[in-house]
């Protein structure tokens, strides 16, 4: 029976979806520490060496002067689709959409701030 | 004499055991053998060392055999790097007191271990897209290209002193790594292991085959150095 065929096929593409999403602080802990660092503030284990340093997340400021979506940006295709360093590497092929939007909220709570306040 | 003799005696007991399962025994509470990688980051953040179940399709067997008699550490942050971390004054440092030494083998065991992780292959699928052109780079450009333009410096030390630190150092890369290998995991490090902590930079094929080479030049350098 076809019908039943796809019903299964669908299941378990929703399960494994449902199976893959992780959490923003297990994705920021996995991928971001190595850089922006273990508090979030630009000061990770890699810096040593590098021209341009990370952006420190716990920065209002600066970080309020970005909008969701140019974060999101960043993240997914990294610095340049902005015109900031390569440095800060795309991560479009690590993470879904839906977790990179989840990164964006979990950044605002770091910087306990919004776009343009 | 005798001693010698004593040290073959025990070499060889050694890699009998190994044929009957030496890296079953010893290494696989902190190495998985058999596949499939972590699926999850809980299951990534709980590795206690790199995944061994495509060695055949990474490592030089040369490298390997000499490697286990005498490891010495590659990934100064070992494995998971936050594991291995504290805020320091400034920056996050090393926590070097929560690195251990690898275990070493007998030459007889390290030979008999090697060959057996020769035979793990399980991806000989994607080590078969990659070409490695013949050619040559600068190490200037190499440098230019693997710094400036692609930013590989961030994660990586391609000198013992100049780099990022939650990578495996690649000054030795060629030393250790297959060229196909290295390609291929440039190209696309999900497709080897869908949590791996490189970003996949979408590079051209021309960027790849410049990395390579350039991985190859700066290991042969730091072979000749020795
Ligand atoms: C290899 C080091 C590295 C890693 C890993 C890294 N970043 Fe960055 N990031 C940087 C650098 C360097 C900058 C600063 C770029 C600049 O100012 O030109 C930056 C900047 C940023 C910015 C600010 C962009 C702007 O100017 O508005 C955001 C947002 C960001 N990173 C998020 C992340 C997230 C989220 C992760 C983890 C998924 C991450 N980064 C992982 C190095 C890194
Ligand atoms: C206590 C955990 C532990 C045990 C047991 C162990 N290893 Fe390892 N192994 C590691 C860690 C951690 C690394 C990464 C070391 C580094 O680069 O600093 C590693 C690295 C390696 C490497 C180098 C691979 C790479 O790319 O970094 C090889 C090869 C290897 N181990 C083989 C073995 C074999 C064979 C055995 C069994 C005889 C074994 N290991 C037992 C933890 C372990
Ligand atoms: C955000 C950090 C990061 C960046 C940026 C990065 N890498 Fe990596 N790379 C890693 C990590 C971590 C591994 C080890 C993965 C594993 O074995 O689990 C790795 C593995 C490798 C390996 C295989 C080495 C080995 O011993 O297994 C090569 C080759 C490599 N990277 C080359 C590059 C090149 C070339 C670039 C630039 C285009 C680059 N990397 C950018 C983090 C990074």
């Amino acid at each position: 029976m076809p019908n039943r065929y796809w019903l299964v096929i669908l299941l378990t593409a929703l399960s494994l979806q449902a199976h893959a999403k992780e959490s923003a602080a297990d994705n920021y802990k996995a991928y971001c520490v190595q850089c922006h660092g273990l508090q979030g503030n630009g000061n990770g284990v890699n810096i040593r060496d590098m021209s341009v340093v990370p952006r420190d997340h716990t920065d209002a400021k600066s970080m309020s002067g970005r909008s969701d979506e140019t974060i999101f940006k960043a993240i997914k295709e990294g610095g340049p689709a902005i015109d900031k360093s390569i440095l800060m590497p795309p991560w479009g092929g690590t993470l879904s959409d839906e977790e990179i939007t989840d990164l964006v909220q979990h950044l605002r709570m770091l910087c306990k701030c919004k776009f343009g306040s | 004499m005798k001693r010698i003799l004593l040290a073959t005696l025990l070499g060889f007991s050694g890699a009998a055991l190994a044929d009957g399962g030496l890296l079953q025994k010893e290494c696989v509470s902190c190495h998985n053998i058999s596949g499939p990688t972590a699926q999850t980051l809980n299951e990534a953040f709980a590795k206690k060392g790199p995944d061994l179940f495509y060695a055949g399709n990474k490592y030089r067997q040369q490298w390997l055999v000499s490697w286990l008699q005498k490891p010495r550490r590659i990934r100064p942050t070992g494995i998971y790097y936050g594991n291995h971390i504290k805020a320091g004054a400034k920056e996050d440092e090393i926590d070097a007191a929560t690195l251990t030494p690898h275990l070493a083998l007998s030459k007889a065991d390290a030979t008999a271990v090697a060959a057996e992780l020769m035979k793990l292959k399980v991806h000989d699928d994607l080590i078969a897209k990659e070409k490695i052109e013949s050619g040559t780079i600068s190490k200037q450009m190499g440098e230019m290209t693997f710094n400036k333009f692609l930013g590989c410096m961030a994660c990586h030390l391609i000198e013992p002193e100049y780099g990022g630190f939650s990578g495996p150092e690649l000054y030795t890369a060629t030393q250790r790594l297959q060229p196909e290998f290295m390609a291929s995991y440039i190209r696309n490090p999900q497709a080897w292991d869908p949590k791996s902590w490189m970003p996949n930079k979408h590079l051209s094929d021309v960027n790849i085959q410049k990395l390579v080479r350039y991985l190859d030049l700066l290991s042969k350098e730091s072979a000749n150095a020795k």
